[in-house]
């Protein structure tokens, strides 16, 4: 077992149902369905049978193959966004019986191990509904430009190698750059709310996801040189102030990046930079 | 220049490489993707990348012999003055993704830190962590944003592209599709790159990502471009089998150590760790004493297929083989490829630090694709050399321009004109069978050499005269209009009752069984031909076929029924070409023609596709082989 799974009791429960799953059942999926933005929600039951090793993904294939309900009643393909099935894309993420997480990776014998049981699915709720499970997640990326994720090179030219690095900084800058921008940081943040006007996003709390990426450039030796910057983001309106530390972002993040560390760092850094403004007289 | 325009299409390494490359030339880059870039499949490479480097060099090693290597690999199928090129950029790319910040793995020096992969006998392979793919992805993307952010790259995100628009023989634009609104809309351009990526999806399961139908590739191919090569498909050895996907168990676990066997006694049932060394067979090691576990893809893909299938000795009867790594100490292992164990314990549920991983080969990689031209560069010997001893002097330093022409306008451009295409998508580099971790470097090397050609093209070509801007609306709206009819008449057939057989979901299924049977591991004449008459019959169910959502938002059962009708068309192209190859060379092996035969078919196959009745036909091309003298390919197997 690996060390997540040692410390974590749902991840315990979890093992324990796969150990006693029984083979050849059928699971109920109670989908919460939407055919676009401004209609009306609406839950679909649909009975799947259930093959060794099967996931939450490979069950939405099979209700996409056969669109009919447990009530017999054909109805249009259920519609997800997926990626990798690897959770490494971030793409399938939506709420599985009320947590947050990736659906590629949801394997139903952790959830759904006896004969009849019920796998619910919703689409994350902090981003508007593009379709059925499917969110528009633009959003994030945006604020990923707000905090200039990136590091500012001189152009694609050859100019050498990049800095030497010592393996403890490549090994927190690798962490931290293991962050898909899936957004279950975001859906479980009490702070960060459903936005659908864009003139408001860049006055809107940022999230965890972007403060931890504005702390992986800062850490990088080139990256660092829009520091500055990257902090005047976070001070202002919709920036880590709005913070609550209610730490809900960084239990839910598959990826485990060390999210509560990464926002008092940059707390920490932003508060520097903020005396430091003061005393220049900005 | 203001008014000309690049469209990129595809977001992955090779797509955002060229993106960047481009915009930093000065033309504006309208980019396209099915998924937000960053989510793109390049995000599932694990392994690494290949260069040569300082370490390497002092022992012998060079980017000659990287250059070899990767010839000798692809079993002396590519065109080889591109390769020489790319082997020669390769360490100047790594520099610049360094510098780009990817989170490289550090020796305790503080330098990059390497790990040996399949085909060389150096360490030559650049990582970071057990998701170089990702943290090189993401990198590009980071540079990719901000262009964006200063306006000069514009992201269609969620829209698929449908067809390169073709107007006396010049590409000028593109039809695409919002995947949400269902818009069908003409976009002009002054070239256009296809950076699409792999077609695992045609053989239903395989390690790729659910987007890789390779659709767009058949739709340039329908527009007139050639496929090359369509029948070199890799089938990497080690996945995990599983019901959505087969989940790669990437070959860094055997570069790190990892070991291949099965039970010497046939239907062994006792624990694997209670199998005592003696009465394991190392299947690999014993047959390819030098190479062991590290011979290249199809090697050890058709040696595991050996002991399963023919042999019947796979673990409890199954199609799998143990891949071991319990003899490595854990920590080190949690080091090296955490990554992907972690992936293994979390689809599984074993640990593979303490119980042997169970493994069999999967649809991994298309050598074949997009035909592409390329001007040779100035290294020219009188004779062919011979193969490169590895850990001797190179013949040839460094230097730009010496496989290609740095900037020709015509690198890596399709038979179309201002048509090019980079990266998986392409039919460039690998040949017959491509090396571990020499993807991610021929898409980022497509992108970055070969953009500047693309910039170059639209200065100085056509489009400097007459760019795509100034043309009439005529071509461009016919076009888009045609593409709604495809729509409307498949739409159209909603509940029109029919059953399973014209259920394009059924159909897509049957395509993936077939090909995966017929046209991967081990092929034959008789067995092509029936394949050839399953996806004939497939293509007429096809015809005929009735879709279930006719939603005129967000449709995407319509947008994977629409990429049924072109991974057929795909399919085709691969059997018919397999079947002309009559040899076996790298990833195709032909039980009826087991040897190499250079004299007839050291040649591209070449497909092309008939708009007019449809018909798919495959013709040999000659192939430039003017550097390296083909040999057998035998990694020292014993015989
Ligand atoms: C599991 C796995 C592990 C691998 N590991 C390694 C490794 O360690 N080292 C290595 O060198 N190689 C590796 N490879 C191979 C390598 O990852 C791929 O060959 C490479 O990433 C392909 O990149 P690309 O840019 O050509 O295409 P992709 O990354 O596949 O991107 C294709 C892009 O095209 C877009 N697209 C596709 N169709 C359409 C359409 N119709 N309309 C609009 N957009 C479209 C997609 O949205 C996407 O943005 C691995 C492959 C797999 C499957
Ligand atoms: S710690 Fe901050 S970012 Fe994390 S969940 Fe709480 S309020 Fe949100
Ligand atoms: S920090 Fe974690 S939860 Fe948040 S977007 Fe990144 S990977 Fe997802
Ligand atoms: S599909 Fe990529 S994370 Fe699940």
């Amino acid at each position: 077992m690996s060390t997540a799974t040692k410390l974590d009791p749902a991840a315990a429960q979890r093992a324990a149902n796969r150990k006693s799953a029984k083979a050849g059942r059928t699971v109920i999926f109670r989908v919460k369905r939407c055919e676009g933005p401004g209609k009306p929600s609406r839950w679909e039951e649909f009975k799947v049978p259930v093959p060794p090793g099967a996931n939450v993904i490979s069950c939405l294939q099979h209700i996409a193959a056969n669109p009919v309900t447990t009530q017999g009643a054909r109805t249009t393909p259920v519609v997800w966004d997926s990626g990798c099935l690897e959770e490494v894309c971030g793409a399938c993420t939506m709420v599985i019986n009320g947590r947050v997480r990736q659906s590629c990776s949801a394997l139903i014998d952790d959830y759904a191990p006896q004969e009849g049981d019920v796998m619910v699915l919703e689409p994350m709720s902090k981003f508007p509904v593009v379709r059925d499970l499917w969110v528009d997640r633009s959003r994030l990326f945006h604020n990923l430009q707000r905090v200039k994720a990136w590091v500012p090179i001189d152009g694609t030219y050859d100019l050498g190698s990049g800095p030497i690095e010592s393996p403890a900084s490549q090994g927190t800058r690798y962490k931290l750059s293991e962050c898909m921008s899936c957004g279950c940081c975001l859906e479980a943040c009490p702070q960060f709310n459903l936005e659908e006007d864009k003139a408001a996003w860049d006055t809107s709390f940022i999230g965890a996801h972007a403060i931890s990426q504005a702390r992986l450039f800062n850490e990088h030796a080139t990256g660092a040189i829009l520091k500055d910057e990257r902090l005047d983001a976070l001070m202002g309106q919709g920036g880590i102030n709005d913070c609550g530390n209610a730490q809900n972002c960084v239990k839910v993040c598959p990826k485990h990046i060390p999210l509560t560390e990464s926002i008092a760092a940059m707390g920490r850094a932003v508060t520097i930079h903020g005396i430091k403004k003061f005393f220049r007289g900005e | 220049m203001s008014q000309h325009r690049v469209i990129v299409v595809g977001g992955g390494l090779a797509g955002l490489s060229a993106s960047v490359r481009i915009a930093e030339a000065g033309l504006p880059v309208d980019l396209f993707s099915l998924v937000p870039v960053k989510r793109s499949h390049s995000v599932c490479a694990q392994g690494g990348i290949n260069a040569c480097n300082d370490v390497a060099r002092q022992q012998g090693y060079s980017e000659y012999e990287h250059f070899d290597e990767t010839v000798y690999g692809g079993d002396f199928l590519a065109d080889q003055h591109p390769v020489l090129e790319m082997a020669m950029w390769a360490p100047k790319i790594i520099d610049l993704l360094d510098r780009m910040g990817v989170p490289f793995n550090r020796t305790a020096e503080g330098r990059r830190d390497l790990r040996l992969f399949g085909g060389s006998l150096f360490k030559r392979t650049h990582f970071a962590g057990a998701t170089t793919g990702q943290q090189l992805l993401y990198a590009l993307d980071e540079q990719t944003r901000r262009f964006e952010s200063e306006g000069k790259v514009t992201k269609y995100e969620f829209w698929e592209f449908l067809g390169p628009i073709v107007e006396d023989g010049r590409c000028v634009g593109i039809v695409a599709q919002d995947m949400r609104t269902m818009q069908i809309r003409s976009f002009r351009a002054d070239a256009v790159v296809m950076a699409t990526g792999g077609n695992g999806l045609v053989f239903g399961k395989s390690t790729n990502s659910v987007i890789c139908t390779g659709a767009a590739l058949a739709r340039c191919f329908r527009a007139g471009a050639w496929y090359g090569n369509p029948e070199m498909i890799q089938v990497h050895p080690t996945a995990i089998p599983g019901a959505d996907k087969l989940r790669l168990m990437s070959e860094s676990a055997r570069g790190e150590g990892g070991r291949v066997w099965v039970p010497r006694k046939k239907g062994d049932t006792r624990d694997p760790k209670s199998i005592p060394e003696a009465e394991r067979y190392y299947f690999l090691e014993e047959r390819y004493p030098k190479y062991g576990n590290i011979v290249p893809r199809d090697i050890a893909t058709r040696e595991i297929f050996d002991i399963c299938v023919n042999e019947g000795m796979g673990v409890d009867g199954k199609n799998q083989v143990y891949l071991d790594l319990t003899h490595k100490d854990p920590d080190y292992l949690t080091r090296k490829l955490e990554g992907i164990l972690d992936i293994y314990e979390k689809f599984v549920g074993d640990d593979p630090r303490f119980t042997p991983m169970r493994i069999f080969p999967a649809v991994h990689y298309s050598m074949g694709g997009l035909w592409t031209q390329f001007v040779k560069g100035s290294y020219n010997p009188a004779e062919p050399r011979k193969k490169h001893a590895s850990g001797t002097p190179a013949p040839i330093d460094w230097k730009v321009g010496q496989g290609m022409l740095h900037g020709a306008p015509t690198n890596m451009m399709t038979n179309i004109e201002g048509l090019y295409a980079f990266g998986e998508v392409n039919f460039a580099y690998h040949g017959a069978n491509r090396l571990g971790a020499n993807a991610l470097l021929s898409c980022l090397f497509d992108g970055l050499f070969c953009g500047l050609s693309v910039a170059n093209y639209v200065r100085d070509g056509k489009p400097g005269k007459t760019p795509a801007s100034g043309m009439a609306a005529q071509a461009f709206d016919a076009a888009a209009a045609k593409e709604a009819d495809r729509m409307n008449r498949l739409l159209g057939t909603v509940g029109k009752g029919g059953d399973a057989s014209v259920n394009p979901y059924a159909i897509g299924k049957e395509l993936g069984d077939e090909m995966t049977a017929a046209c991967t591991v081990v092929r034959s004449g008789p067995r092509l031909a029936q394949c050839l008459s399953k996806v004939t019959e497939l293509r007429d169910r096809y015809s005929r076929a009735v879709l279930s959502d006719d939603a005129s938002w967000t449709n995407q059962s319509f947008s994977y029924s629409r990429a049924v009708g072109d991974m057929l068309i795909a399919a085709e192209a691969m059997v018919k070409a397999a079947d002309l190859r009559k040899e076996s060379r790298g990833a195709h092996y032909r039980t009826d023609f087991p040897t190499r035969d250079d004299s007839q078919f050291m040649k591209s196959t070449v497909a092309k596709h008939d708009p007019a009745t449809g018909a798919v036909s495959v013709e040999l091309q000659e192939i430039d082989h003017a550097l390296i003298l083909p040999e057998a390919r035998t990694y020292g197997k014993k015989s």
